[in-house]
């Protein structure tokens, strides 16, 4: 009786297909992710039990911390369109190179009259610069036309409403934020989001 | 696995030298797995980005027609004093002594089941309506636990709204502004 031979084979295999399938969902993924804009003021986001996941468009986020209102929209042209609008309300003009900077400006808490200068700064100087928060009083209405008018833009856009929401500092007094929610409440914005970490329910 | 020909051109009997031939294959094993771990990388960084949210309404304020009168003796009324600590009453300013409270288990989140349940059976089902109030001296993350507390509780019915002097008052009298 013939010996059965198991044949040998060798145990290399062909890795180029996977390497490759590896390698393009690398760069997807690579191009697809976005890192953490760094929150212009500390802020310690309270925690709620029961929370739903943000929209990555069509989000305006209002950061409160030290009493500083910072006000930062997703998406370049809405935010060429805001800055043209409002720097018409307060008859600044921005020249190209201001609107490219402001364009990929993640927040910004600027008050309309210094934007320009900050704007002209390098970038190292910009990082380092302490911005003192968007004017919230009712006289200037500054932080109440750069909502407005983002609002604007995004519907002109992209046809939706603009979601409104805000990021607290935990240990920020209640004052400031009544202050933010009562220029949401002028334009009447009565509903609008609190971004807040997940936390579980003590027993 | 996938090798590099190593064997060499060695010497031939000819004792021609040929140019030696060597393997084009080249070991991926490491290229592999680096690029798996950085797609690991990527894809647990890019979910956890995403912000999370709650959803908060606040009642209209230039509307006047479609607003109905709260039935006091269905409210519960929660002031939040500074030291994370809050005040709470039941029915109409200065008619009942508020309570001082703390939040938590056995604090705040005990009252709201208790007064709710307390409501319900006196108003044949009706659920309790609550207020929150918050004073200057409160803190964003008092008013976040507050909602938190309600959401919990599964009060559905409730409006944050301004605080009052008589109120305020109250909290300075307790010590919690």
């Amino acid at each position: 009786m013939p010996r059965v031979k198991i044949a040998r084979k060798s145990t290399a295999t062909d890795m180029t297909a996977m390497c490759d399938v590896a390698f393009l969902l690398l760069t997807f993924f690579i191009l697809t992710s976005k890192f953490r804009t760094e929150d212009p003021v500390p802020v310690d986001i309270p925690g709620y039990t029961k929370t739903i996941l943000l929209p990555e468009e069509n989000v305006a986020t209002l950061t409160i911390g030290s009493s500083k209102v910072f006000f930062g929209v997703e998406g370049i042209p809405i935010r060429k369109e805001m800055l043209e609008q409002v720097g018409a309300i307060y008859n600044v003009k921005f020249t190209p190179e201001e609107e490219a900077v402001f364009e990929v400006l993640p927040e910004f808490g600027m008050p309309v009259s210094q934007l320009k200068s900050y704007l002209d700064l390098d970038p190292d100087a910009r990082k380092k610069f302490v911005q003192p928060g968007i004017p919230t009083d009712s006289v200037s209405n500054q932080l109440f036309n750069w909502v407005r008018e983002a609002r604007k833009a995004d519907v002109s856009i992209n046809e939706k409403a603009l979601l409104i929401a805000i990021k607290g500092d935990s240990k920020q007094e209640y004052p400031t934020i009544k202050t933010v929610i009562s220029i949401l409440q002028k334009q009447k914005v009565n509903k609008f989001s609190l971004i807040t970490a997940l936390k579980t329910a003590p027993k | 696995m996938a090798e590099l020909d190593t064997s060499g051109g060695g010497k031939h009997k000819g004792g021609k030298v040929r140019s030696k031939k060597s393997s084009m294959r080249v070991d991926l094993t490491a290229m592999v797995d680096l690029a798996f771990l950085l797609i690991t990388f990527f894809m647990l960084t890019t979910t956890l980005m995403k912000a999370k949210a709650m959803d908060m309404a606040m009642p209209d304020k230039d509307e006047q027609h479609d607003q109905l009168p709260v039935p006091a003796t269905r409210t519960m009324t929660i002031l939040l004093g500074s030291k994370n600590k809050v005040e709470w009453y039941m029915g109409e300013t200065g008619k009942s002594a508020p309570t001082v409270d703390n939040f938590g288990k056995n604090g705040l989140r005990k009252a709201l089941v208790e007064n709710s349940d307390k409501e319900k059976a006196t108003h044949g089902g009706l659920p309790m309506i609550v207020l929150i109030k918050p004073s200057d001296k409160s803190t964003y993350a008092d008013f976040v636990e507050a909602l938190d507390e309600l959401n919990i509780a599964g009060i559905d019915i409730h409006a944050v709204v301004d605080i009052t002097d008589i109120e305020v008052a109250d909290l300075k009298k307790n010590g919690l502004y």
